[in-house]
């Protein structure tokens, strides 16, 4: 069986226009979050840049200092990593004399992980390291189960997932939302220790509900804002005045939705958050897959007319031989 | 037509083993044995330059992506011959299954040196952490059947030196099995290793960030491996003071071209399609690399435009380098150059990162060397070849 | 002979003797003094001599709606001790907390004082100024508030407002206000130097008042008239806790552990952000280290600003005024990474021109065996075939 040059390449086309056809239009719909998912609302309004929850979280989760000066004295991380789960950033413009303003102004953006709804390290992960909770829906980590590739690293849109490149035995670092706390009946020390309630913790459906009505609020009147635990109500609310919020809540449908949302003054994008899709990339990278490999079928009657052709070829191949001898 | 045999049989090259240029690569090796030592007592951090900006480094992105790409002579090759029938390729079979199995076995080891958690690699194969919606997890699993299935493939060297014929007989029955899953594994994994950047979303620049990823490093593979093949037969036929195949190459050059055409004109369209044509002409760095990278592949097609530069053997490995050249920079622009996770991320690898991918090629040519000098995978040398091959 | 050392000046002798102190005692004072204000290095002598040879200025202090707790305040002043002001700085004129007399007599003595000294006294006010119902909630010897500051101010060579209470208010002008209590600066029309402050620190009174006598003007303020050198700067940009409130380390309870440490009080309300004043550098009382409400564990109260003191609860949150964050900070955009190293990009580059050069070498020499090849083809072909 010879093939000649034109069909040849006519085989070559269609098998690549197959390829290519095989790319879908429609990736499959982002992932729902659970409906009783927990997270945290981060008002970058109220936020002091006290860094509370930068110790408390190191304190709750046994991590190292982490130093960036030269006397090495004090945890003073400038980004997460290997020994930092969260950090506060600040934005600084101009004079930096006002604080929550774009133009010679300052704001404070907290970085830790948004436990997305439709997470890309999940779907990158190949040993199931990474795991969404059905019920909670916090994102987490097993280091037991990881081999260290990395891909989550590179994967997360928000660049999240860290790696512990200077141990031999290293591990990713990420915030779990302290899932470790909640059998204790205790929830995220971030959220526990703010002082202003720039971090609350709570069922993310209320913590929509909440940053709904700060964006309805009339900027410099003063308001309540609730502090610690939104469900519990374990601490005393805080007042101040409403600031004149960017009217976006940031993680309502960044890559299909987050468990952490973020209200701010000044755009987001100028506090480090990626303008980012509707559609997760989780979503993209799957349906490839599944359209090119699902259920092996593809692969299966590929490798069905493979072996016949090679067969015929070789069995042609074989008795030429043994005429030979 | 079936394959025909009017070429000797293969047969050891014989000679001495060590050589200047032998003891050169195994100095080569050594050095990244040293250098792999200290990873492993303190960390990648110690030996490379990767960071979270940049968590894959060359040992990813060269050593396996390219470097798997590199191995796809055997591939092309089988592809050609046991697929589309084409005998007359037959005597590059042996040679380009060597390449691709030092390539890809080095390239499996790769992967393993790089693994932050090594020790739980094999969780990858095991059901209950497998986690199949993932990429990876159907690389991995692609590229060491791929690596079975070849050594499986290569084997009836082994079997001949050993005079195991039984064995060899067996073998047979079910060698059209193994070489059709020697051509199905690498056309999933090596369109998987672009499926690896589409879940990296924004992050890829829109010069290389497309669904059709898989399809454009498919092509590019196969195209690279004819290159590969190209390239060894020139470097051995100079290696070895042994003469060129230059009707085959000529002929082998030709269906390269028309793969690389094909290529051209879907990653043209594509960038078209999707509105990245802007991008093409911005002043950035990005930018410059994605110019260098399609210059080199359009390259060869002006090299051997005309039937009388196909017998060229210096214009041919040329323009294979330049095919090897312009793949190796698809792999590195989609994978380095034109990622980024966020701004103030900088990389370029450190010395001994530098040194181990050295070391991992020279462990490749040294290994090649020794296997053809003591096992039978070049076809024998006669007068009678020269005249046959006219 | 430094001009001035004062060692045989007859003024100095005759300040010696006047205040009853050594010249270097007095001239430590003058150069404390200078060091609250900020002056330069050679203040204090200006200063030595302005006291030691101008005559001594006469003050009117008028009392409204006050605690005294001002003059109190003063009363506790060390350097220079207040007897020693009011008998030997300035000429006390009229003051019915430290007047011996009282009632008409007072009244006369002050009215004579205003005659004698007319556009050169110094009026200071201590106390807010009802002005509901015209005024009728604070009287005088017959006469309203209002009617004696508008008074008294007329032919003032200046007028200073000590406390908040006659700066902008105070505590008697706490919501809901009930007698309209307002500033003296209100009441007259005008921005006049103030020094807030429940009470204020008495250096920034003194300092003031000394400034005045040395350069015959008042000390800089700012657009509120509060002067510069005592209220330019926030509490919180030099509390001694600001490494705490930086650490994110708080008191969370009176008593807890975190209060016995001395943590932020922040937590608890301290209005340090939002507070001008210098307590945190020159304390209170002179008895050393941590002598102020925050050094004891007790959150500023923003007793000097407006809005803040006796109007927003103690235990509420302050806003942050000015958040200058310490230099290690983390911006959004931090380099990180290792870009090339020389070494790596020799390396680099050498492997590369390796490369260049070996394949160049590989494609020359292929050209030339093709053309033996052919050659030798050729010649085969010849041999072959003669014809």
């Amino acid at each position: 069986m010879s093939i000649s040059r034109r069909d040849f390449l006519k085989g070559a086309l269609a098998g690549g226009s197959l390829l290519a056809a095989g790319a879908p239009a429609e990736a499959r719909e982002n992932k729902v979050m659970p409906g009783e998912a927990l997270g945290l609302l981060y008002d970058s309004t109220l936020c002091i840049g006290c860094k509370a929850c930068v110790s408390a979280c190191k304190e709750v989760n046994d991590m190292p200092p982490e130093f960036s000066t030269e006397d090495h004295l004090w945890d003073t991380p400038l980004d997460i990593s290997g020994k930092t789960l969260n950090v506060i950033k600040v934005y600084q413009n101009g004079t930096a004399e006002n604080k929550d303003s774009e133009i010679d102004g300052f704001a404070f953006m907290k970085v830790s992980c948004l436990h997305c709804a439709d997470p890309s390290c999940v779907s990158a992960c190949p040993v199931s390291a990474m795991t969404k909770d059905p019920v909670t829906g916090i994102v987490g980590y097993d280091k037991d189960v990881c081999i260290g590739c990395r891909y989550c690293v590179a994967a997360c849109p928000f660049g999240v997932p860290r790696f512990q490149y200077d141990k031999a035995i290293p591990q990713i670092s990420k915030c779990q939302l302290c899932r470790q706390r909640i059998p204790e009946g205790k929830y995220a020390a971030c959220a526990q220790v703010c002082p202003t309630g720039a971090t609350l913790y709570g069922k993310v459906k209320d913590l929509h509900a909440e940053s709904q009505r700060r964006l309805a609020m009339k900027p410099g009147e003063y308001a309540t804002f609730p502090r610690g635990n939104i469900n519990t109500h374990d601490q005393s609310p805080h007042t101040a005045k409403a600031a004149k919020y960017i009217p976006h809540i940031y993680g309502e449908k960044e890559v299909g939705g987050t468990q952490m949302l973020k209200l701010s003054a000044v755009p987001f994008d100028k506090l480090g958050m990626p303008t980012l899709p509707d559609q997760s990339f989780a979503s993209k990278s799957e349906t490839l897959q599944h359209t090119l490999y699902g259920g092996l079928i593809a692969p299966l009657a590929f490798l069905g007319v493979l072996s016949f052709v090679a067969k015929r070829n070789v069995k042609h191949d074989d008795d030429a031989n043994d005429e030979k001898k | 037509m079936s394959a025909s045999h009017n070429h000797p049989a293969p047969a050891p090259l014989g000679g001495s083993f060590v050589t200047p240029t032998t003891v050169i690569l195994a100095l080569l090796v050594a050095i990244a044995g040293v250098i792999m030592l200290v990873r492993f007592f303190f960390g990648l951090g110690a030996v490379t330059n990767i960071n979270d900006g940049y968590p894959w480094g060359i040992w990813v992105v060269y050593d396996v992506v390219i470097g798997s790409a590199f191995a796809c002579g055997g591939y092309s090759v089988a592809l050609l011959v046991y697929i589309f029938n084409k005998g007359e390729y037959h005597p590059m079979v042996r040679p380009a299954l060597l390449a691709s199995l030092f390539g890809y076995t080095l390239a499996g080891a790769g992967v393993m040196l790089d693994l932050g958690r090594y020790w739980n690699f094999w969780h990858i194969f095991w059901p209950g952490y497998a986690q199949v919606n993932s990429v990876m997890f159907e690389v991995a699993v692609c590229i060491t059947a791929y690596i079975v299935v070849m050594w499986i493939e290569f084997s009836p060297a082994f079997l001949e030196k050993f005079g195991m014929k039984n064995v060899k007989r067996k073998l047979n029955k079910f060698l059209f099995l193994i070489i059709a899953l020697g051509v199905l594994l690498p056309s999933m994994h090596q369109s998987s290793l672009g499926s690896l950047l589409v879940v990296f979303g924004y992050q890829i620049h829109p010069l290389w960030q497309t669904m059709l990823l898989p399809l454009l490093f498919l092509m590019t593979a196969l195209a690279i491996g004819f290159a590969v093949v190209i390239f060894e037969a020139c470097l051995s036929s100079s290696g070895f003071k042994r003469p060129l195949e230059m009707q085959l190459l000529g002929k082998l050059s030709k269906v390269m071209l028309w793969m690389l055409t094909a290529y051209l004109i879907v990653r043209f369209v594509d960038l078209i399609v999707r509105g990245a044509v802007g991008s093409m002409f911005e002043l950035r760095i990005e930018t410059l690399m994605f110019w260098i990278e399609n210059a080199l592949f359009i390259a060869p097609l002006v090299i051997l435009a005309s039937p009388q530069s196909r017998r060229n053997p210096s214009k041919l490995f040329i323009a294979a380098v330049c095919l090897m050249l312009a793949g190796f920079l698809l792999r590195i622009d989609s994978f380095l150059v034109g990622y980024e996770t966020g701004p103030g991320w900088h990389y370029f690898p450190s010395v001994p990162e530098i040194m181990v991918s050295i070391g991992m090629i020279a462990l490749e040519i040294l290994g090649y060397i020794a296997l053809v000098r003591y096992l039978p995978i070049l076809p024998g040398t006669t007068e009678s070849a020269i005249a046959g091959n006219k | 002979m430094n001009e001035n050392s004062f060692e045989n000046d007859e003024s100095m002798l005759a300040l010696e003797k006047r205040l009853g102190i050594s010249r270097r005692s007095f001239l430590q004072m003058c150069a404390a003094m200078a060091a609250t204000m900020g002056l330069p290095k050679g203040a204090e002598a200006a200063m030595a001599k302005a006291v030691a040879t101008k005559k001594r200025p006469s003050v009117i202090w008028l009392h409204f709606q006050e605690c005294t707790g001002c003059t109190e305040s003063l009363l506790r002043a060390e350097h220079p001790t207040l007897e020693k002001l009011i008998l030997d700085v300035i000429s006390l004129d009229y003051h019915e907390t430290l007047f011996a007399a009282a009632g008409h007599q007072a009244e006369a003595a002050r009215k004579s004082a205003m005659k004698a000294n007319k556009g050169k006294y110094l009026l200071v006010v201590e106390g807010a100024i009802p002005t509901r119902d015209n005024g009728i909630y604070c009287k005088v010897g017959g006469q309203t508030a209002i009617e004696m500051l508008k008074e008294c101010a007329a032919d003032a060579a200046a007028v200073i407002a000590i406390g908040s209470c006659s700066s902008w208010g105070g505590m008697p002008s706490t919501p809901p206000n009930p007698t309209g209590a307002k500033s003296a600066g209100e009441v007259l029309g005008k921005v006049i130097p103030n020094i807030p402050g429940c009470p204020p620190n008495p250096y920034n009174f003194l300092s003031t008042v000394v400034h005045f006598l040395t350069f015959g003007k008042l000390p800089d303020v700012d657009d509120i008239g509060r002067p510069k050198f005592a209220y330019s700067r926030l509490i919180h940009e030099n509390c001694e806790r600001r490494a705490h409130f930086d650490a994110g380390r708080f008191a969370l309870e009176f008593g807890d552990e975190g209060h016995k440490r001395g943590y932020c009080l922040y937590k608890l309300g301290c209005k340090g952000p939002e507070t001008h004043a210098n307590c945190p550098a020159i304390l209170f009382g002179d008895v050393g280290n941590a002598s102020w409400p925050v050094g004891t564990g007790h959150p500023c109260i923003g007793c000097t600003e407006k809005g803040i003191a006796f109007a927003k609860p103690i235990h509420a949150l302050a806003e942050l005024k000015s958040v200058r964050p310490p230099a290690g900070f983390p911006g959004i955009i931090e380099d990180q990474g290792k870009g090339a190293s020389t070494g790596a990009l020799i390396l680099a580059a050498a492997v590369a021109g390796a490369a260049a050069g070996a394949g160049a070498m590989m494609a020359k020499n292929l050209g030339k065996n093709v053309k033996l090849d052919e050659g030798d083809a050729h010649k085969k072909q010849a041999e072959r075939n003669p014809s």
